[in-house]
């Protein structure tokens, strides 16, 4: 089954472009057949010349970003992009929400559907669509958050998973916080799961675990694609029954999304490694996954600077509202294993229900997929999508800087002249302050 | 891929827009090999088939014929216009794009704004009209005037508002030339002051830019290069004064001036022309930049001067450009931002420079730089992969900083001193249209930008609690 992708905006396209190259290098490059046909299958069709061409759409309002994705797939010799699934004009969103929504949006909606149509027909089964985009700019958000509208109209019974790159902390765009609330506040309505990655943490793991010196956008989309293609690269999954899932972004969301007031997910996937080490390195799953047990319980996104103090809170704890130190209580997870011996490996670890929210039992909060192929040269590697406070203190801040610039109005003229008012603002801030609430009631 | 047409008013206006056309001429020939007439290339300019018989513009992708600037040209006065027309660059302009007359505003604003405004308003609004059909997608109109004068301050700030009433959507980005304290048109503060009321209403940007500085900068680069130290020869070509590589010949006097403030339009468009890592357009210059409607005055600053030309000196670190440009040294207009309050900045970067070079430096930085408190990280960002000629790496800086402050104060004073002895004022309000009125108004105007600006200096320092936030009750 089939992952048709919209790509908007320059981060989408970006991000995008990187993600199919490293899921056609991944998928090709090793030698079982089954996994590489099923992966194939999910993200590429074949045209009649028996090219691998991708299930995407790529959207931007102007067409410089779309010209180069589109030729640098075409330069890889793998892969590339649909000859006409693509559509871009003139001029930019101008890092506008509200231009992006309520103006570019609407003004392009026929053709922005139909070139969805065309890729979900081409599907022989449509297993969810998955829109990628940054919440900084105009396009990737405004536009981005009026085409999850129109699909979810569209395709009503279908999966939606949003993909978001959140951008530095300290300004890419003066005006992100704003844009960030006002798309999340309409995302959460619209899609069934919110993917987020953030450029600090990757930044980081850049820096740190890859030993880049230089860090350029590339390196940064380089490690999302990597995170996400280890997400969605087929894996067997406890209702596939022995094959690849057909179901990928329904059995993600069953797992994760139980309940409506919680979307957000962050991915956290370990070993990391620079290329030139890979090599001498040897894993073993224990290790591993001991790693990213405490990684995910002290909500530290790379495998260095864990802090081991931090412990589950015992049972007797659990009844007082007293915070627990830095501790991370997830909703849900999803644990994916690839590679070699996966099925020795021991997860019970993420099975103690310490880990998880109270209302929820550990069975019904933890999965396990696994896949005996190795993912993107790594012999063994463990991925964890995490429906938890993770993102709780990043999604806080962010609130706190907007309803700051808020309060004193500034760049609000900017948005009002293009048909949002005060009050959209208002709202949008209410419903993620409940968002926040619900989170950090997860204890 | 989107269109600008840059409207040049006055003597001044016109040199710059001059310098401004021989430098972008010289950035696309570094660029373009090929010959080809791209998408960056038709953002200025047209490419006309001179052999069709109706001058009907080529499309983009053929090879270039015969470029035509997409500006519009206006003068009161021959002598300008018609040393351009006979220059190097006369085959840029046909004669539709002109406007010019014989006698000059005389340095009086009225006489450019309501006399010749009003007598010349259809013939400019039909050139203008006539550059904006020859474009795709008109984004942005780039007007270039001095403040100090009659023709491009009157007259200007006239075209701006008729800018404002036929094409509202169309971004408008003011350069403005601001007379220094030593200039000798006696009536320039009436003038500036008059010009700057329009400025605050018609607007979207403004680039204020003091002669002054621009001299300081020139005697710097000049001092530089003459000194004789070791490992201090600067390139050539690679100085933002130097027009070296254009087609004009030998320099003019003023020239080395103008090509800062050319190189500055050209580095604010480089990324709406140039690919990049992380692009940004012309339209989020506004959008990021001007937080309440009437504060859209940004302090320019450009970085590096020069490049030196001796290859084992090792290059001047990259963090040293980033210091640089918040250095009162190489601010446009004689202010000290460092000092002041931002209101918000914004960090072009073109050439070999990645985002962990951004980060890292305004990480650096930001200590050292007082934020407004309701946009403490109020930085945008832009990196663009093409460097301008002769450069590896540039930067331009465009603060919203109160440092605006004094310079509009002292300018204020300099019009009191004369408006109180109600000097010269006979000869503005004989102008038919011009009442004293519109000199009061124009004070207010410019005081209460001033008191605006003042109010949000006050919080500088001052630690401003966080706003409450909405309670969510479970």
């Amino acid at each position: 089954m089939s992952i048709v992708t919209v790509q908007l905006g320059q981060c989408g396209n970006q991000v995008g472009q990187q993600l199919f190259d490293s899921l056609c290098c991944d998928a090709q490059d090793g030698q079982r057949k089954e996994r590489c046909t099923a992966s194939c299958e999910r993200f590429f069709h074949q045209n009649m010349h028996g090219d691998l061409v991708a299930r995407a759409v790529l959207i931007d309002m102007e067409p410089k970003v779309i010209n180069q994705s589109i030729s640098r797939a075409a330069k890889s010799g793998r892969w590339r992009y649909g000859e006409t699934s693509h559509f871009s004009q003139k001029q930019g969103s101008g890092n506008n929400w509200a231009n992006g929504f309520c103006v570019h949006g609407p003004g392009h909606t026929e053709v922005v559907e139909e070139l969805v149509r065309r890729e979900v027909e081409r599907c022989d089964r449509l297993s969810g669509l998955m829109a990628m985009m940054s919440v900084a700019g105009g396009t990737g958000s405004g536009v981005g958050t009026y085409v999850t509208q129109c699909l979810r109209d569209i395709y009503p019974k279908s999966f939606i998973l949003n993909h978001l790159t959140w951008p530095y902390g300290t300004g890419e765009v003066i005006v992100q916080n704003y844009n960030t609330v006002l798309t999340l506040a309409h995302l959460y309505k619209l899609s069934d799961a919110i993917l987020v990655h953030e450029n600090d943490t990757v930044h980081q793991i850049c820096s740190q675990l890859l030993n880049i010196q230089q860090i350029s956008f590339a390196d940064v989309n380089t490690v999302i694609a990597h995170q996400l293609g280890s997400v969605l690269q087929p894996a067997l999954t406890a209702e596939s029954h022995g094959v690849y899932s057909r179901n990928p972004l329904g059995e993600l969301v069953g797992a994760l999304c139980c309940h409506p007031e919680y979307k957000l997910l962050s991915v956290s996937t370990i070993p990391q490694v620079p290329s030139a080490s890979m090599a001498y390195s040897s894993f073993s799953w224990p290790s591993l996954l001991k790693h990213l047990r405490q990684m995910l319980i002290s909500n530290t996104k790379m495998e260095e600077g864990i802090d081991w103090q931090v412990r589950p809170p015992a049972a007797s704890e659990r009844s007082r509202s007293l915070t627990a130190g830095s501790f991370n209580t997830s909703l849900a997870n999803v644990l994916i294993l690839r590679g070699k011996d996966v099925y020795s490996a021991e997860t019970a670890g993420f099975e103690d229900p310490a880990l998880y929210t109270s209302w929820l039992s550990s069975e019904e909060a933890f999965s396990v997929w696994k896949s005996p192929v190795p993912f993107n040269k790594y012999e063994k590697s463990a991925t964890l999508v995490s429906n938890s406070q993770a993102l709780l203190s990043p999604l806080d801040s962010m609130v706190g800087r907007a309803w700051n610039m808020f309060a004193s109005r500034a760049y609000i003229h900017q948005y009002t002249k293009f048909g949002i008012s005060e009050e959209d603002f208002l709202d949008s801030f209410t419903s993620l302050e409940q968002v926040i609430s619900s989170y950090k009631q997860l204890r | 891929m989107t269109q600008s047409v840059v409207v040049q008013v006055g003597q001044c206006g016109n040199q710059v827009g001059c310098r401004f056309w021989d430098l972008a001429l010289r950035e696309h020939a570094h660029v373009n090999k090929k010959g080809l007439y791209d998408e960056a290339l038709g953002s200025f300019f047209r490419n006309v088939d001179s052999r069709k018989c109706n001058g009907e513009a080529c499309v983009v992708g053929g090879r270039i014929q015969h470029l035509k600037a997409r500006a519009v040209l206006v003068d009161m006065e021959e002598g300008v216009v018609n040393e351009i027309l006979q220059g190097p660059l006369r085959e840029m302009f046909d004669s539709t794009q002109l406007l010019t007359d014989v006698s000059g505003s005389g340095n009086n604003w009225a006489v450019g704004h309501m006399t010749y405004g009003s007598a010349y308003r259809e013939q400019i609004v039909e050139k203008l009209r006539k550059a904006a059909e020859h474009c795709d997608c008109l984004q942005c109109f780039f007007l270039i005037h001095s403040m100090g004068g009659g023709t491009g301050s009157g007259l200007g700030t006239k075209v701006l508002s008729l800018l404002e009433e036929e094409f509202p959507e169309v971004c408008r980005i003011v350069t403005s030339i601001y007379p220094s304290a030593e200039d000798d048109v006696i009536t320039s503060p009436y003038n500036s002051i008059l010009a700057m009321r329009e400025l605050t209403e018609h607007a979207d940007c403004v680039l204020p830019v003091e002669n002054q500085s621009l001299m300081d900068i020139v005697n710097r680069i000049k001092h530089m290069s003459h000194s004789g130290k070791p490992g201090s020869v600067i390139r050539r070509e690679s100085t933002i004064i130097s027009g070296q590589g254009g087609l004009s010949g030998a320099e003019k006097p003023f020239d080395s001036m103008n090509n800062i403030v050319a190189n500055l339009l050209l580095n604010i468009t480089s990324s709406a022309r140039f690919e990049g890592s992380l692009n940004m357009d012309l339209n989020e210059i506004a959008m990021n930049l001007v937080p309440f409607p009437r504060l859209h005055y940004l302090v320019p600053s450009l970085t590096p001067l020069y490049t030196l030309a001796d290859v084992s000196v090792p290059p001047r670190r990259l963090d040293q450009m980033f210091s640089d440009a918040f250095s009162k040294e190489h601010q446009l207009i004689r202010a000290d931002p460092k000092h002041s309050l931002y209101l918000a900045c914004a960090l072009m970067v073109r050439g070999n420079v990645q985002v962990s070079d951004l980060r890292r430096n305004i990480e650096r930085l930001k200590p050292s730089l007082p934020f407004v408190s309701w946009n403490q990280e109020g930085w945008k960002t832009g990196l663009c992969s093409v460097p301008p000629v002769g450069h590896s790496h540039s930067l331009l800086a465009l603060a919203n900083s109160t440092c605006v402050k004094p310079t509009f104060m002292e300018l204020k004073e300099r019009f009191t001193k004369l408006y109180r002895k109600k000097a010269h004022l006979h000869h503005y309000l004989h102008v038919e249209g011009m009442e004293q009125g519109h000199f009061s108004e124009a004070l207010v105007s410019l005081s209460s930008l001033i008191e605006e600006y003042r109010l949000l200096d006050a919080t500088k320092g001052r630690l401003m609690p966080d706003a409450r936030r909405l309670h969510i009750a479970r």
